[in-house]
């Protein structure tokens, strides 16, 4: 017997798992019948999963924690018991911006603390002679690229609330944007950022890999009701996406799922762009400039699809140092409960080990981070949200 | 907004046709305060600068999750936006997410006066949906005449059949396929531009 899943996703390549797990038959060899639903809003795929029109989706790991703590909207408690993708992300800037950033920066450009207080430099220059403030665009409040951008300006010193203005786009908007000046840098996930530097209209600044070493992205959430309801199905889909994340890093097997990857029904952009962000080298600049990083998009390797809790603790500060929420432990409990390696090692007989990434953040700033003591952890940064 | 006058609604949605019938529906009902917007670029300083207190967009469009940024405490958010429905009201939600529709509304607005405005919207995405469908079928069911008279053409010409005898051989090959006739009609075509 063969059970129908609906699973909604956005057109991105940390959707890669979900896309061959279905499209390789991965999905079907476990007695599912799943229809993939591409979606255009992360609003979208939150509403119809909170609402049990899809049963499983494609989702940015912040939202997850926000719909469990009913932030934002209606609370909806989500497990997420496999990640589909660590990192992945990437910061671009107008050639302008990049120009002005260079200019002002002492040391390496690929140092995260000199292109931060580069920038501050370049936003105090702009304040001083009367200029708009520089707009960054990201892809949601509730969004890892939110956090991260917020992170690293912050860094060098510039609030992210007064200095500049920070900007919901939806992704496949972005490109244009920097390209029509809307905005003047955007962080978002592949491969928008490899499409606006094939045009001539962006440099990658940095992969998000330079400002945290292990960042988790995106999740397969499904209702937590719904998992105590399925675990048998549940199971299933989590070995089906696991064969698909090990299939994917094989790079024997890299033509083959980037062309799965390119069909105009899936991510739909051109398969040698999807490539580069898989193998993780990347054009950074329309002068042709490459950089590789083995820690460019995480989809199966080095324990990247085994749920973190400590990320979601992560995750949930961040939300506190930007006011989105206020601390409270137990929120923290239901945050971290969120991320679920208990259901992912029952599906795939992990065992209990934990791994020896487990707990591994590696921010470029600040201590390093501990989830039992969110507070004082805060208070180590001079930037974040204060009550007016 | 004093409790009497209309409130202040817009419709972000790039379908015209579709926004027209909301907007006329909206207009019946006897909420004239209505406007449009069509034009995705800088969406929110367009709708910060008609202040409206209900704001209505189309679930096919991406800029829905830039609406959701007016949710947060964020400076830049001068009235803040809370979608009215709250736990009790999931029923509305999945009315208007199955229509295809989705409400912000600015805080303040009472609640009584929300559901009128989402119920017309639900029903009006619905009727847009169903028109909608309607057309599709009505083209499609056009296309499939075409390829079946030109299918009936080759069979008249290479057996030398009469219409009726060449509809006749498509419906009973159909059946026995277990297929449309219209699929028969355009392998045909297929095979006489490959015999060509």
């Amino acid at each position: 017997m063969t059970v129908p899943l609906r699973i909604g996703f956005i057109p991105l390549v940390d959707a890669a798992a979900l896309i061959v797990a279905v499209d390789k038959g991965f999905t079907a060899a476990e007695g599912l019948d799943v229809t993939l639903v591409r979606e255009v809003s992360w609003s979208n795929i939150r509403d119809k999963l909170n609402l049990g029109l899809f049963e499983a989706a494609h989702l940015l790991a912040p939202v997850a924690i926000a719909s469990s703590l009913g932030l934002g909207h209606i609370k909806v408690p989500i497990a997420a018991p496999f990640n589909l993708g660590l990192n992945g992300n990437a910061i671009t800037i107008s050639p302008a911006l990049h120009a002005a950033i260079m200019a002002e920066i002492d040391g390496d450009r690929f140092d995260p603390m000199a292109t931060a207080i580069a920038l501050a430099r370049v936003v105090a220059k702009r304040k001083k002679r009367g200029a708009e403030p520089l707009t960054f665009g990201m892809t949601f409040p509730f969004s890892t690229h939110n956090y991260q951008l917020r992170f690293w300006m912050a860094a060098g010193g510039v609030d992210p609330d007064e200095d500049v203005r920070l900007v919901v786009l939806p992704p496949p908007y972005m490109v244009e944007s920097l390209a029509s000046g809307q905005v003047d840098a955007f962080c978002v996930g592949a491969p928008w950022n490899s499409v606006a530097v094939d045009l001539g209209v962006g440099h990658i600044l940095h992969f998000v890999s330079d400002i945290l070493v292990r960042a988790a992205e995106k999740v397969l959430a499904v209702r937590q009701n719904w998992s105590e309801k399925n675990p048998a199905v549940l199971a299933a889909l989590i070995r089906a996406a696991a064969r698909a994340a090990e299939f994917i890093e094989q790079p024997e097997n890299r033509a083959e799922a980037t062309n799965i990857l390119s069909q105009p029904e899936r991510i739909g952009v051109d398969a040698e762009v999807i490539q580069r962000t898989l193998v993780g080298r990347l054009k950074i600049s329309p002068d042709g400039t490459m950089r590789e990083s083995g820690r460019y998009l995480l989809v199966g390797r080095e324990d990247a699809a085994r749920p973190d809790p400590v990320q979601a603790a992560w995750l949930f500060a961040q939300m506190v140092r930007w006011g989105q929420t206020a601390y409270s432990a137990e929120a923290l409990r239901a945050a971290m409960g969120v991320f679920r390696p208990d259901l992912y090692d029952s599906a795939l007989g992990t065992g209990k080990q934990a791994a020896e990434t487990s707990g591994t953040i590696g921010a470029f700033t600040g201590p390093p981070f501990k989830p039992d003591d969110i507070a004082g952890h805060l208070d180590a940064f001079a930037i974040r949200y204060r009550k007016a | 907004m004093s409790a009497e006058s209309s409130p202040k609604i817009v419709i972000v949605d790039e379908s015209p046709i579709r926004a027209a019938i909301l907007q006329e529906g909206l207009r019946e009902a006897g909420f004239t305060d209505v406007v449009h917007i069509s034009e995705m670029q800088s969406l929110l300083a367009q709708i910060f600068a008609v202040d409206p207190d209900v704001i209505l967009i189309d679930l096919e469009n991406p800029s829905r999750d830039v609406l959701e940024a007016m949710f947060q405490v964020s400076r830049a958010v001068r009235r803040p936006i809370a979608m009215f429905v709250d736990q009790s009201d999931a029923a509305s939600i999945q009315a208007s997410v199955e229509a295809g529709v989705s409400a912000y509304i600015v805080d303040g607005l009472k609640k009584e006066r929300i559901k009128p405005i989402l119920d017309l919207c639900v029903s009006r995405f619905n009727a847009f949906a169903k028109l909608q469908d309607e057309l599709d079928r009505t083209k499609s069911a056009l296309e499939d005449r075409k390829v079946i008279d030109r299918a009936k053409g080759i069979l008249m010409k290479a057996k030398g059949l009469t219409e009726d005898e060449a509809y006749v051989l498509l419906r009973s090959t159909a059946m026995r396929e277990k297929k449309k006739i219209s699929e028969i009609a355009q392998s045909i075509l297929t095979a006489s531009e490959m015999l060509k």
